[in-house]
Formats: structure tokens, C-alpha cells, sequence
């Protein structure tokens, strides 16, 4: 009896040493104050927040977490300020050109150090160009998610259409779509960037991704030849009528009801977009995805997938737990978890976790994987700098209202690009 | 004792009250200069200070500043950016357009001058869009203006005049959202003139009215002159809400179509230092300086004003 009250209880402590030092390893005791500021302000990103908070809480007792969301178009004018002035221990951010002028002033920390220990390395393989500049890796990426054009599966039926592989299917597709009274894209330019998605999938299409990012990093002239062939593919859908009349007074959400009432037939957009399709009334059997199609068969495809971002400020106090958040965030268990459904409804960063069954993040997970050999872009207004993003997407609208001004919007943009670079 | 000691304490009297009334108003001014200075001057001179720096408005972790100084480059791209000009083009439209609330609001003031049931609330009615936000104004205007479903193309569409997207054409977005801008503006002018009206000598009327005087030459040589003081009080106002356009414009068409086809100095600068995509802080700076002189103008002229009236009466 005593004896095997003993041994059960040595083994009970055993175990519990075992577990223990486990515990110890994989989450070395952490204490004091984590402040989060982060700009995950909408409804269903505000949840997963809150959610991984709560989670990351459970696992350290000790910690004390405070978290701060703010509103997400404020927190892109407040991260200068607060940066520098009250710097927080993890800051939410985005990938490729926009982290440039904090990682130039020093203002986020290296952390290449943590994707070597962490393995991110090879579980975020796909995003780790994105976070990298120079020789420094910046950051840890949570979301992305890709873009392409949604259509209206039935509207293609009625007229029956296929999903357009090649740009000579588009064109044919484009024409019956006019034909029939409505125009082939729905799109809002009033803020600019939606044209910018259009530059990013013809550019990569006519001339490929490398000469894609030559452009945006300033090294090609914008009056090159090669750019105007791109806004020649333009202007042909352009000159066919096949987007929205009166784009420019519309912002991407006023530009949507057209496609649901069926007056548009497709939208170039981020993932984003289904959400509000299906609030709209739209079924997943009228939602159809495809590929940008191909325009010169000898490039490869390329694709838009927007990554957003966590870093660590220099000025962060809790580093230590910072880095075990940034760890925490990116585990393929709480990136399958995040991403979900019920979650941000968006793509996993890392490799190991499962991808919702969702239609559409399905097929963007499989563009993604299989059929982007070219590489994988961040956006426009990502990938240029600030200054040059600005005016060369004004540049776009301008060209899309009036296919004409294209000798003087080049002009602009170039003189643009010798002033910024 | 007591005598030689009475004489010595009024003598010295007088002094500390003098230095008490001389302190008095300064100490009461001292917190309104502190933080006018602190608040207004010195930022003046830091904006003349960073318009002479390439800077994108970081400073390293270590405290140290990531400007260049550049010297007058700023101005020079300034002197070259035609984005510039248009936004100082467009700064002069809304300036002498915005001026057209002075005599709408004093139109309005006058037609409401009368005692008719329930003319208060009509007069309520006619104020109530300076109630409101400017945000408002400028997304109620946009609907209005909207090419697909907007009132203004119904109201075309009935006499058979075409489609027209007052916000999306480069040629007419700016008088677009003046529109807009004149409809508070117009009543704000309103309710000063309606102020002004009370005060209104009824005994000069009347004479004039026995001299034969009526219809426009009495508001021209008996009414308006009386107005005067509320004529200035119009005139000030309307310029200053034509500087502060920027909520308008921000709302109703955020700079564009375009190169900032509709931008103002205050818009343009908030745009290449402040906004999404402004990092350009010195140059922001220069267009404060050029709008901080263009104004000094004005301000300058209206102080002058304002003394050579005080020293005539």
C-alpha cells in the first residue's frame, strides 16, 4: 500500500518536474508589462486581437498585457508619433517599402536572429523577402491574402462565358460582356489605389515580376517603352468601355452595388471583397474567382498578396516577451486559427497550418502556391515608396478618365520619380 | 510719532498700487501669451525652420533627426510643381467665390425681415445648415452630385440635358464643392444680417421713405450703409471659412480627380506631410510658409483697416 502510494507519488512529481522544465523551455517564464498597439480595428480583426491576447495571457500568468486598438486608417498617421515618443513593444504594421522609412531611422528592431532560433526561417519561407531589407529581417508577418477578379458566376453563364485564360479570351469575354449591356469591371478610384491593383496585374503581366519591382524601386524610367506597352493593354480595355463610367467619385465599397445588381460583371480586388458581396446577397454560386489572365505567355505569373505585419519598436521595454508573442503569433496552430472563417477569413503565413474550407481562400491558396512562379508582390502602394506610390496612382486615374493624357502623366511621373529616388 | 508716520505710509502708497495696476493685466494675460506662443509663434518659426530640410518627419531612437538640410530646395520644386499652382489657383477660386455668401445671406436676411406667423421658424429653417457639420454638408452634397443616382442628373435628365459628374471632371469638381460651401456659409451671412437689420434706425427709413427713396436705391444709400458693421463681420468670416475649405474638399473628392485637381495650400500640405502617404515634412513646411505669407497679406491689410477706422472716428 505505502509503497505504491510512494512510487505513485515520486512518479506524480516526476512528472510534474517533466512538464515543468517543458514548460520552462518552450515559454521561459515571462513577467511585467507587454503593451500592444495595434490597428486591427474592425469588427472581425478587433475579435482575433483580442482573442490572441487572451490566448498568449493564459499560456503567461505573470504578464501583464495591455493592449491598445486603434482605428486603422488614425494608426497610420499615429505610428510616426508614437514610435518615437511612447514606443510600444509590438506595433502592427505592413510588409515590403512601407516599413522603409522606420527600419532607415532605426525604429524597428532586427529580428533575423529570431527567425533563425524560431525556425521562421522555413515555416514563413514565402513572406520572408517581404520583411526583409537589407540584411535585416523587421518584423513577423500575421495575414495576407491575395488578389484577383471575383465575377459574377451567373452573369458568365447567362452569357456563356468561361473564366479567361489568355488576354485574347478577355478581350472576346470583355466585348460580350459589353455587348450585353453591362460593363466587364466594376471599380472605384476615388482614393486611387484600386488603380493601382490594375497597374500591378498588367505590368506584371506584360513585363513581368522583376521588372516590376525594378520599377517601383525607381530604377526604370516611367517614359520606358516597356511601361507604355503596359498602359497600351490598358487603354484597349479602356477604349472598349469595359470599366465602371464615373469611377473617380467612387470609393472600392460604393463601386461594389453595381456588381451585385449585375450592371458589372467582375471586380479586380483583394479577398476582402467577398465579405461584403455575401452581406450584399450574393451567393457563393454567383461568386466566381479567377486568375488575372495571361497576357505574354513567355512571363511568368505573378500575383498581389498584401502581407500585414507585427514588429518590435526599438524603443520596446519587454523585448523578451515581445519575441515570444512574435513566436506565438506566427505558430501554425494560431495561424490556422486567426485565418479562419470565423476569423480574419484570410491566408496562413505559415506553411504548416491548414487553410480554412472556404471557396475562395481555397483557390487563392492554391494560386499562390502553385501558380505564381514569377513571385509575389505586395501592392503598389507597398512595393514604391510613399511619395511616388501617391502620384504615380493619381497618374493611373488621371489615365483612366482620359486614355489621351498618357504622354503628359508619364512626363509626371517621371520627373516624380528623379525627385523621390 | 504717529503723525510723521501717517504721511510716510500714503506717500508710499500710490507707487505699489501703480505697480499693482501695472502687473495686473499681464499676469492676467500670461496664460493666454503662454500658450499662444507656445502653440502659435513658435510653431511659425519651427515651419520656416524645417522648409529648409529634406525630412520625413522621423527622428532616430537615439534622439538624433534623419533631416537633411537642403537650403531653399523645397521652394525651388515648389516654384516647379504644378500641383502647386493648381492648389493656388483653386485657393483664389473659392476666395472670390466664397464671397457670394455676402449677398446671398443678406438677400436672404432681407426677404426674412418681415413679421409673418410662424416667420421664426423659417428663419430656423433657413439657419439650420450652418448647424451642422461641414462633414455632413459634403457627403449630402456628394449624394446630391452623384452621377448615377444623384438629384441634380434627375433633375437634368428631365429637361433632357445629359449626364453631367460635376466631381469627377477635373473642370467643374471645384465649383462643385464651393456650392457646397456656400450653402452654410450663405446662411451664416443670413443670421449677421438679420442681427443687423434690427439695429436698423426705423427714423432714417422713414425719412427716407418721405424723400421718395425706395426698392434698391433705399438698400443701396439707406440700409447697406447702416449694415456696414455687419457687412465686415461677413466679410471676415467668408474668407476665413474659404481658408478652412479643407473638410469639404477632403470629404467630397480627397484632392482629386487627378493631380490634386481640386486641392487647396491647406489640403495640399496636409497631403505631402500629414496624410497616408505624406512623409514629406520640409516640403509641407514651405506651403505653410507661402500660405502663412499669403495670409499675413490679408491680415495685415485688415489691421490696417481696422486702425485707420479707430483713428478716423
Amino acid at each position: 500500500m505505502r509503497s505504491i502510494f510512494t512510487t505513485g507519488a515520486a512518479a506524480l512529481a516526476a512528472a510534474t518536474i517533466l512538464s515543468g522544465s517543458a514548460f520552462a523551455e518552450s515559454h521561459a517564464a515571462l513577467s511585467g508589462d507587454l503593451v500592444i498597439f495595434s490597428d486591427m480595428s474592425n469588427p472581425a480583426p478587433r475579435a482575433v486581437m483580442e482573442g490572441m491576447v487572451e490566448r498568449f495571457g493564459e499560456m503567461h500568468p505573470d504578464l501583464n498585457i495591455e493592449l491598445t486598438i486603434i482605428d486603422r486608417e488614425a494608426y497610420k498617421t499615429q505610428i510616426r508619433n508614437f514610435l518615437q515618443a511612447n514606443p510600444p513593444d509590438v506595433a502592427n504594421w505592413y510588409a515590403g517599402n512601407r516599413m522603409l522609412p522606420y527600419v532607415e531611422a532605426g525604429l524597428f528592431t532586427d529580428i533575423s536572429d529570431l527567425w533563425e532560433e524560431g525556425g521562421l526561417t522555413e515555416t514563413l519561407a514565402s513572406t520572408q523577402a517581404s520583411m526583409t531589407i537589407g540584411d535585416g529581417i523587421y518584423g513577423v508577418p500575421y495575414t495576407y491574402y491575395q488578389w484577383g477578379v471575383y465575377y459574377r458566376e451567373d452573369i458568365f453563364e447567362e452569357l456563356g462565358l468561361e473564366a479567361p485564360e489568355t488576354w485574347d479570351e478577355e478581350i472576346a469575354n470583355c466585348q460580350a460582356i459589353i455587348d450585353s449591356g453591362r460593363f466587364c469591371y466594376t471599380i472605384g478610384t476615388k482614393f486611387l489605389w484600386t488603380a493601382g491593383g490594375w497597374f500591378d496585374y498588367l505590368n506584371m503581366r506584360t513585363n513581368g515580376y522583376d521588372f516590376h519591382m525594378a520599377l517601383t524601386n525607381g530604377e526604370i524610367p516611367w517614359t520606358d517603352d516597356r511601361v507604355r506597352a503596359t498602359f497600351a493593354n490598358w487603354q484597349q480595355l479602356i477604349d472598349m468601355g469595359a470599366f465602371l463610367e464615373n469611377h473617380q467619385t467612387y470609393s472600392w465599397q460604393e463601386a461594389l452595388p453595381f456588381m451585385v445588381n449585375g450592371e458589372a460583371a467582375a471586380y479586380l480586388m483583394g479577398n476582402f471583397a467577398v465579405a461584403p458581396m455575401r452581406e450584399a446577397g450574393l451567393t457563393d454560386d454567383q461568386i466566381g474567382f479567377y486568375q488575372f489572365p495571361q497576357i505574354d505567355p513567355s512571363i511568368e505569373m505573378a500575383e498581389d498578396a498584401p502581407t500585414d505585419t507585427f514588429h518590435i519598436p526599438s524603443g520596446a521595454n519587454n523585448v523578451e516577451a515581445a519575441r515570444a508573442f512574435l513566436l506565438f503569433v506566427t505558430s501554425a496552430e494560431n495561424q490556422t486559427l486567426i485565418n479562419g472563417g470565423d476569423g480574419l477569413g484570410q491566408l496562413p503565413v505559415n506553411s504548416q497550418s491548414s487553410v480554412d474550407d472556404d471557396e475562395f481562400l481555397n483557390a487563392g491558396f492554391e494560386m499562390l502556391s502553385q501558380n505564381s512562379p514569377g513571385g509575389i508582390a505586395q501592392f503598389f502602394d507597398r512595393d514604391a515608396p510613399a511619395e511616388m506610390a501617391q502620384v504615380a496612382m493619381q497618374g493611373f486615374q488621371t489615365f483612366m478618365v482620359d486614355p489621351s493624357s498618357l504622354d503628359s502623366v508619364l512626363d509626371r511621373l517621371e520627373q516624380a520619380r528623379q525627385r523621390f529616388y | 510719532m504717529t503723525m510723521t508716520a501717517m504721511p510716510e505710509t500714503e506717500i508710499a502708497a500710490p507707487p505699489r498700487r501703480f505697480r499693482q495696476q501695472a502687473i495686473a493685466p499681464w499676469l492676467f494675460l500670461l496664460p493666454g501669451l503662454l500658450f499662444f506662443s507656445v502653440y502659435v509663434i513658435v510653431p511659425i518659426f519651427q515651419s520656416f525652420q524645417i522648409s529648409f530640410y529634406d525630412w520625413n518627419g522621423l527622428d532616430r531612437p537615439d534622439g538624433t533627426s534623419t533631416a537633411v538640410y537642403v537650403g531653399l530646395e523645397n521652394y525651388r520644386d515648389l516654384w516647379d510643381d504644378p500641383d502647386f499652382w493648381t492648389s493656388l489657383r483653386n485657393n483664389a477660386i473659392w476666395l472670390v467665390l466664397y464671397l457670394l455668401a455676402i449677398p446671398g445671406g443678406l438677400f436672404i436676411a432681407l426677404f426674412l425681415n418681415q413679421t409673418v406667423t410662424g416667420i421664426r421658424l423659417y428663419k430656423s429653417l433657413f439657419f439650420f445648415p450652418f448647424v451642422i457639420s461641414q462633414v455632413v454638408v459634403g457627403l449630402v452634397f456628394t449624394w446630391f452630385y452623384d452621377p448615377t443616382f444623384g438629384m441634380i442628373n434627375e433633375l437634368l435628365g428631365l429637361v433632357g440635358l445629359g449626364p453631367v459628374n460635376i466631381l469627377g471632371d477635373t473642370r467643374y469638381a471645384t465649383y462643385g464643392i464651393i456650392a457646397a460651401g456656400l450653402w452654410p456659409q450663405t446662411a451664416y451671412c443670413m443670421i449677421l444680417y438679420l442681427t443687423g437689420l434690427n439695429a436698423v434706425d426705423p427714423e432714417q427709413i422713414e425719412a427716407a421713405r418721405l424723400d421718395g427713396a425706395k426698392g434698391p436705391k433705399m438698400l443701396w444709400y439707406v440700409v447697406l450703409p447702416q449694415l456696414r458693421p455687419a457687412t465686415f463681420i461677413a466679410f471676415v468670416v467668408t474668407v476665413i471659412g474659404a481658408l478652412r475649405s479643407f473638410d469639404l474638399i477632403s470629404i467630397m473628392t480627397d484632392g482629386g480627380p487627378g493631380f490634386y485637381s481640386t486641392s487647396v495650400l491647406a489640403f495640399y500640405m496636409w497631403d505631402v506631410a500629414l496624410s497616408e502617404f505624406g512623409f514629406r515634412m520640409g516640403y509641407g513646411s514651405a506651403i505653410a510658409v507661402i500660405l502663412f505669407l499669403i495670409m499675413l497679406i490679408y491680415i495685415a491689410g485688415f489691421l490696417w483697416k481696422m486702425y485707420r477706422d479707430e483713428k478716423g472716428v
